[in-house]
C-alpha cells in the first residue's frame, strides 16, 4: 500500500476533468481576474506612478506585471483552501466509509488529496502565466530559454509547497466539519486575513507595524515573493517602490512555506486519526 | 496468515457500546464459524449496525473484545480491514463515478493487481447483471441497481469475511432471490458472511445460524429450525367467545407447551402433532359452551420465533398474515 495515495489522486483528478464546467471556470476565473482587475487597476496605478522618478539602473515594471504574481498566488490560495471539500462530501454522502474501512492507511488520503490539489494549482498557474503573457504581463522579460525554464520550475516549487500546506489545512477542516455551508463560511473567513495582509495586490511597505508583521508570517506573502523573484527578477521597482530579493530572502521564504506545509500536515494527520464515520 | 483458520472467524466477547446515554450494544457475545452465513435479526434500532461498525473498525471499540479473521479490531484494525468486505446499510457510492470506476476504485484501495481488477470487474458486472451499465454514472442507476453495484463492490476483493448490513433492502423480490443465490455461491467458495436483516425470510432462508437481537442484546442464537422447534412442533391460533376460560382449560392438556394471550386470541405452542389435536380441542371447547370464531394451525415461522422472544412483531406483514386471513375466510 505504499502507493495507495495514487488511488485517491486518481479519483480526485477524475472528478476534476469530469466536471467540465468546474474545470472551465477554475481556469477562466483567474484569467478574468487578471484581465479585468489587473488591466483596470494597472491603468490607474501606472498613471499615478508615471510621475514618480525612476530609480537609475533598476528596471521598472508595470502594475499588471506586479499583480500577475499576486493573481497566481491568490488563485492557488483559493483552489487549495477549497481542495479538501471533496472529503466533506465523501463523509456526508458515504464514500468515506468505503475508504476508511479499506486497508488504505489514512495518511494516504491526505497525501492523495494534497497531490491532486497541487496538480490543479500547477495547471491554473500555467494558464494564468500564459494568459498573462498574452495580455501584457512582462514575466521572464529578457530571460534566456534556460533561465525561463529554471524560473518556471522555481515558481512551481513555491506554488506546489504553498498549495500542499493549504490543502492539508483544507482537508483537516473538511474532515472536522459537518456541513458544506459551515466549511464554506470557515474558509471565507480564513481567506480574508491571508489575502489582505499579503503583498499580492499592493505593497506592504507602508503597512502599520502590526499588519507588517502579519504580512511577514503570511505564507501568501512568501509565495508572492518567490514568484516575483523568479518571474521578474531580484531587483526591480513597481509602484514607485524598489524590490530587492536576495537569494537568502527567497530561501527563507521557501523554508517558511515548507514549515507551514509541515505543520498543516501534522494537523491534518491528527484530525484524520480522530475521524470516525458512521 | 490469520490465526486459527479452522474455528471461529468472528469472536465477540462482552461487547458494549454507548452513544451518550443510549446503550446501543449491551454486553453481546457471539462467535461466527468459518464458512458460515450468520445473521443478526432485529428491529430498527436494535444495535445491528453498531455491531457491524465496530467489527469493521469504523467505530472505535469501547468495551469488550472483538476479533475478526483472527485479528483484534482494536489492536490490529489494518489487518482486519485487509480481511473484510462490507456492504453498508446506506448508499455509499460516488454519484459522479461510473459503475466501472466504482469497482476500479475499490480494487485499487485494496491493492488488487490491474489484471485481476479488470477481470473481476467484468465478472461481477455479469453476476449482478449490470454488464450494460459499466460506463453509466451511478446517479443514473435505479435504486436496485445501485444496491447490486454495492454488493458487487463488496465481493470485489474476495474477502475472508463479508459484512452486509441489510443487503437486500429496497430490492424487488426477484432481485432479492437472485442476490441470495449469489451469496450462497460465494459462501460455497469460502467467504464467511455476516449479515443483518429485519426480513424474516432472509434470515430464515439464507443463514446457517441466526441471532435475534433487540435493545442491544442477543436474545437467542441458533439454527432456523432449532429456533422454530423451541416453540414446539405446531402452533394453533384461536379466537373464541371467552379466551380466558379457554386458556385455563387448554393449559391442562399435556401436549400444550405454552399459551400466550394476544389482543383478540390465543397462541398455543404444541409439543406434538397439531393435526390430531385440533379437532379434539375444538370439541372440548364447544362442550364447555365456548364458541370458536377463528382457528388456524401452522408450523412456527421465524416471525413467531421473533414475536415469542421479543414480545413484539417485526413490521413484516408478509405471507404469514395473508395465509391466516385466508384460513379465517375459509372457516366462515
Ligand atoms: N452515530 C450515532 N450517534 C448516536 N446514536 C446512535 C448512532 N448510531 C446509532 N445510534 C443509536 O444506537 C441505537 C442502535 O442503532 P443501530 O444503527 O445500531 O440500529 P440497527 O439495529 O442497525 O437499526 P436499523 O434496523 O434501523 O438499521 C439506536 O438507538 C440509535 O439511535
Ligand atoms: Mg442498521
Amino acid at each position: 500500500m505504499k502507493t495507495g495515495f495514487l488511488t485517491i489522486y486518481w479519483r480526485d483528478m477524475l472528478r476534476f476533468v469530469r466536471f467540465r464546467t468546474l474545470l472551465f471556470t477554475s481556469l477562466v476565473q483567474p484569467a478574468l481576474w487578471l484581465a479585468f482587475f489587473g488591466v483596470a487597476m494597472s491603468n490607474n496605478f501606472d498613471r499615478l506612478t508615471a510621475t514618480l522618478p525612476t530609480i537609475p539602473g533598476v528596471p521598472t515594471v508595470g502594475y499588471l506585471t506586479f499583480i500577475g504574481a499576486g493573481v497566481i498566488a491568490m488563485t492557488t490560495l483559493f483552489t487549495s483552501l477549497f481542495g479538501g471539500t471533496v472529503l466533506l462530501f465523501d463523509k456526508n454522502w458515504g464514500l468515506m466509509r468505503e475508504t476508511l474501512s479499506s486497508p488504505l492507511p489514512r495518511i494516504h488520503i491526505i497525501i492523495g488529496i494534497g497531490l491532486s490539489g497541487m496538480t490543479k494549482s500547477f495547471i491554473q498557474a500555467t494558464v494564468i502565466m500564459l494568459f498573462g503573457l498574452l495580455i501584457g504581463v512582462r514575466f521572464f522579460d529578457g530571460y534566456t530559454l534556460s533561465r525561463t525554464l529554471i524560473s518556471v520550475l522555481g515558481i512551481m516549487l513555491f506554488v506546489g509547497v504553498f498549495s500542499l500546506g493549504f490543502l492539508f489545512l483544507s482537508g483537516a477542516i473538511a474532515i472536522s466539519m459537518e456541513s458544506p455551508e459551515g466549511m464554506q463560511a470557515v474558509i471565507t473567513l480564513l481567506t480574508m486575513p491571508f489575502f489582505f495582509t499579503s503583498n499580492a495586490l499592493y505593497p506592504v511597505e507602508s503597512f502599520p507595524p502590526l499588519l507588517r508583521f502579519l504580512s511577514t508570517i503570511n505564507p501568501l506573502t512568501h509565495l508572492v515573493s518567490g514568484i516575483r523573484y523568479f518571474a521578474i527578477g531580484n531587483n526591480f521597482s513597481a509602484i514607485g517602490i524598489q524590490y530587492v530579493y536576495t537569494p537568502n530572502d527567497i530561501l527563507v521564504s521557501f523554508l517558511s512555506l515548507l514549515t507551514f506545509a509541515a505543520i498543516m500536515f501534522l494537523i491534518a494527520r491528527w484530525r484524520f486519526s480522530k475521524v470516525s464515520v458512521t | 496468515m490469520a490465526v486459527d483458520i479452522s474455528g471461529d472467524i468472528i469472536e465477540v466477547e462482552n461487547l458494549e457500546h454507548s452513544f451518550g446515554d443510549v446503550k446501543a450494544v449491551d454486553n453481546i457475545s457471539f462467535t461466527v464459524r468459518k464458512g458460515e452465513i450468520f445473521s443478526f435479526l432485529g428491529p430498527n434500532g436494535a444495535g445491528k449496525s453498531t455491531v457491524i461498525n465496530i467489527l469493521t473498525t469504523l467505530l472505535r471499540l469501547q468495551k469488550g473484545t472483538a476479533k475478526v479473521a483472527g485479528y483484534d479490531v482494536d489492536k490490529e484494525p489494518e489487518k482486519v480491514r485487509e480481511s473484510i468486505g462490507i456492504v453498508f446499510q446506506e448508499l455509499t457510492l460516488d454519484r459522479d463515478m461510473t459503475v466501472r470506476e466504482t469497482l476500479e476504485y475499490h480494487g485499487r484501495l485494496y491493492s488488487m493487481p490491474k489484471e485481476e481488477r479488470r477481470r473481476r470487474t467484468e465478472e461481477l458486472l455479469r453476476l449482478v447483471q449490470l454488464e450494460g451499465k459499466g460506463d453509466t454514472r451511478t446517479k443514473y442507476l435505479s435504486g436496485g441497481m445501485k444496491r447490486r453495484l454495492e454488493i458487487a463492490r463488496g465481493l470485489m476483493t474476495r474477502p475472508k469475511v463479508l459484512f452486509m448490513d441489510e443487503p437486500t433492502i429496497g430490492l424487488d423480490p426477484q432481485t432479492r432471490i437472485r442476490i441470495w443465490e449469489y451469496l450462497r455461491e460465494i459462501n460455497r467458495e469460502g467467504t464467511t458472511i455476516f449479515l443483518t436483516t429485519h426480513y424474516m425470510d432472509e434470515a430464515d432462508q439464507l443463514s446457517d445460524r441466526i441471532s435475534i437481537i433487540d435493545h442491544g442484546k442477543i436474545i437467542i442464537t441458533g439454527r432456523s429450525w432449532e429456533l422454530k422447534n423451541k416453540l414446539g412442533q405446531d402452533l394453533i391460533y384461536l379466537e373464541s367467545s371467552d379466551n380466558r376460560a379457554a386458556a385455563e382449560m387448554l393449559r391442562e392438556l399435556g401436549s400444550v407447551k405454552e399459551i400466550t394471550e394476544k389482543p383478540k386470541g390465543l397462541v398455543l405452542m404444541l409439543s406434538g402433532d397439531g393435526t390430531h389435536l385440533l379437532p379434539k380441542l375444538m370439541e372440548m371447547l364447544t362442550e364447555r359452551g365456548i364458541v370458536i370464531t377463528t382457528v388456524n394451525l401452522k408450523k412456527p415461522s421465524m416471525d413467531d420465533v421473533f414475536v415469542h422472544y421479543t414480545g413484539r412483531e417485526l413490521r413484516d406483514e408478509g405471507a404469514e398474515k395473508m395465509s391466516s386471513a385466508i384460513i379465517r375466510a375459509g372457516k366462515r
